[in-house]
């Protein structure tokens, strides 16, 4: 046999076996264990990396399921059968996770709300708007009607209306809250799917003003808390609603002049 | 001056049309009192203060109505003799409601005032003391709380004074009146203020498009060898402080670093005279002086008005609008802010009130960035607005605030100057206020 040809094999073969015991030191000295529960619950998750969670993505979510820092059902994406997944891999119980939906609390669009006398003329951002004390609407409180929500949503459940004002689609909507973060005048809240009674307006005006600035803000009445039994409250013009005591066939829905206070179905 | 020796000024800039000349030849007029004053408890940079008095309550011209809370705050006057009317929610001239005190002004005009203090005797805590009881704040647009001012950290080291005459906004002349009508009393605050801070060295800084109040103001500190007039270019924004310490002492402010940083305090023309009033005469801060302007107001003025006097009443005062008006603005043109409604009171800190008409303002549709560089080459404080505007719009904040947007002081030179018309200077705005909630929360988490 040639020399050259076996120094070749020679010197390969030897590189080879260097390298290979390079590996094999390196995966006992440098191995970083996993715990392979991080792994199985990587799988069940939505694989969206949308950040609705609170954490950086679907894997450091993840993570923090498996050290016990966030609740297993703490994915507002993949809903109840994703926690119910991931509870039987950690073993413990899902029970509790309802399905949140985005409400946005305003009615007040394009044909309710007072304008300004004066126009806007800058970028068509609600953020931008907020600023400069919003855009073309009296109302300081309501929504702004420039779509930060509908760009924010990454699903696309999302739309504007006619009226100004954004609709939840339901199917699509996962609950990841990011229309929440959105918006700078806080008029989308998450509740749970089977919540029925909310109040669709923001404003804290005293009553006068309200009725100026918008046909159907809240007029800070009270004539939905009194029959309550103390589950409404009146706050600086706003009932607040207390839900663990709330029995809607007390409340007078048709008594509240703006229907600003009202029963729908969120799904 | 030589023609070797070229004027201080500083880099960028722009040169807006001045309409100075509405105004500048008018005295100071002293409105009389409206018919209800609206005083806002918030008229400062700060915390908001505390009211002090109740509906029905009856109350004298300089009476504190609501006291400071915390360090950064200001007490507030009332600016009239008369009856607390209301306490309620009124929008300020920046749209937002802010919690304010209505006042019903009755005949009596006497004002209630503080012991006048010798300034050859007087201490500088007891300057001090007397700037913060006189609720003085900034007069030059920020309402910055002055005692703050005058009370640097002890590892600063101040050696300059420096009050602002630079009044580089179009259309404003209450600086230029107020120079040539009370000069003594801008050099006794400038003196008080140098006093308060242990600083022999001081400098009115005035642009050369002000012949007349450059003459006086010479004249006036010709004796006194420690204070110069200095005279800079005239160019927007020329009276920024920052610009103004730049071309005054060569000295640059690094970014995020304040003016005292660099061992310079600097002070407004109106702010230096509100000082002067308060330790010599012991009146507090309840007048704003004020130039109404712009082609379409009837009579434009420099008027002395009450703090609280809503905008209907003192465009009315004025003879009105004209049928040409489009616009009116609060402040500058460059940096005020545009009305929605004229119900909003004027402030400690008000400088202008400017109706314009269309000639005057741009509205011209947006059109795609042309990559020329205008803005760049304008910016004072070398940023790049194209870039920082589109990082704002693309929600790119952390690569924004790579590229210090939060340095930007929106004095809305590159949006002057942009030939496409981007509203560059709000885009950048709204990505500043990003950026600094998220370095908030970035610190509390």
């Amino acid at each position: 046999m040639d020399a050259t040809l076996l120094i070749a094999i020679a010197t390969m073969g030897g590189l080879g076996f260097i390298f290979a015991g390079g590996l094999a030191i390196a995966d006992k000295k440098l191995r970083v264990e996993e715990n392979p529960l991080i792994g199985k619950v990587n799988d069940v998750l939505p694989g969206a990396n949308c950040g609705g969670c609170g954490s950086a993505g679907c894997y450091d979510f993840a993570v923090k399921v498996v050290e016990g820092k966030v609740s297993v059902t703490g994915c507002p994406v993949g809903g109840e059968d994703t926690a119910k997944a991931i509870a039987e891999i950690m073993g413990v119980d899902a029970s509790g996770s309802v399905k949140m939906l985005p409400v946005v609390l305003c009615q007040g669009g394009l044909s309710e709300a007072a304008t300004k006398m004066a126009h806007y003329y800058g970028p068509i951002s609600c953020s931008a708007m907020h600023l400069v004390s919003g855009a073309n609407k009296q109302c300081y409180y309501g929504c702004l009607g420039g779509g930060d929500c509908v760009e924010a949503c990454p699903f696309d459940a999302m739309v504007m209306n006619s009226n100004g004002i954004p609709e939840v689609i339901p199917e699509l909507c996962t609950g990841c809250g990011m229309c929440v973060k959105a918006c700078p005048r806080n008029v989308i809240e998450m509740h749970p799917a089977d919540r029925e009674v909310f109040v669709f307006c923001k404003n804290h005006d005293d009553p006068k003003t309200a009725k100026d600035v918008c046909k159907v803000a809240c007029l800070g009445c009270g004539v939905c808390a009194r029959p309550s039994d103390g589950a409404i409250v009146m706050d600086d013009f706003l009932p607040i609603i207390d839900y663990s005591k709330l029995d809607d066939s007390k409340i007078p829905f048709d008594k509240c002049r703006t229907g600003a206070i009202k029963k729908v179905h969120l799904n | 001056m030589s023609l070797l020796q070229s004027i201080k000024t500083f880099r960028g800039g722009v040169h807006p049309l001045e309409y100075k000349d509405l105004t500048e030849n008018l005295a100071f007029e002293v409105m009389p009192n409206p018919k209800e004053v609206i005083i806002p408890i918030k008229q400062h940079i700060g915390k908001d203060s505390k009211p002090l008095v109740k509906k029905k309550d009856e109350v004298k011209a300089g009476q504190i109505i609501a006291e400071p809370d915390g360090f950064i705050s200001s007490p507030i006057h009332s600016s009239v003799n008369g009856v607390v009317v209301n306490l309620h929610k009124e929008n300020n001239a920046s749209g937002f409601p802010v919690e304010a005190i209505s006042i019903k002004p009755n005949e009596e005009s006497e004002v209630l005032r503080m012991i006048p203090l010798n300034p050859k005797e007087i201490t500088p805590e007891e300057i001090r003391e007397r700037v913060r009881e006189a609720g003085i704040v900034g007069q030059g647009g920020a309402a910055f709380p002055t005692f703050v001012k005058l009370t640097p950290p002890k590892d600063n080291v101040i050696d300059y004074v420096i009050i602002n005459g630079a009044e580089c906004e179009p259309y404003l002349t209450r600086d230029y009146r107020y120079m040539l009508e009370r000069p003594k009393e801008i050099i006794n605050g400038l003196k008080l203020i140098m006093k308060a801070l242990g600083v022999a060295k001081g400098a009115i800084g005035i642009e050369d498009n002000k012949p007349e109040a450059i003459e006086v103001m010479k004249h006036i500190s010709a004796d006194d060898e420690n204070i110069s007039v200095e005279v800079v270019k005239t160019k927007y924004p020329q009276g920024a402080e920052k610009m103004l310490i730049k071309a005054i002492t060569g000295r640059e402010v690094p970014p995020g670093k304040l003016p005292l940083d660099c061992g310079v305090v600097i002070q407004n023309i109106g702010t230096a005279i509100a000082i002067s009033d308060a330790v010599i005469k012991g009146e507090a801060q309840i007048t704003a002086a004020l130039t109404v302007s712009g082609l379409g107001i009837v009579n434009p003025k420099n008027l002395i008005v009450k703090v609280g006097t809503p905008l209907k009443e003192i465009i009315e005062y004025c003879g009105g609008v004209t049928d040409k008006a489009r616009k009116v603005i609060v402040g500058g043109p460059m940096m005020g802010t545009a009305q929605f409604d004229f119900s909003a009171p004027v402030m400690k800190a008000t400088s202008g009130i400017l109706v314009l008409t269309d000639d005057e303002i741009n509205e011209h549709e947006q059109t795609a960035c042309l990559r020329c560089g205008k803005c760049v080459e304008a910016c004072p404080l070398n940023l790049i607005p194209t870039k920082l505007a589109r990082y704002s719009q693309l929600e790119k904040w952390e690569e924004a605030e790579l590229f210090d947007i939060t340095t930007c002081m929106e004095c809305g030179t590159c949006t002057f100057t942009c030939p496409a018309n981007i509203p560059l200077v709000q885009w950048v705005r709204l990505g500043k206020q990003k950026v600094i909630q998220m370095q908030r929360d970035k610190k509390t988490a």
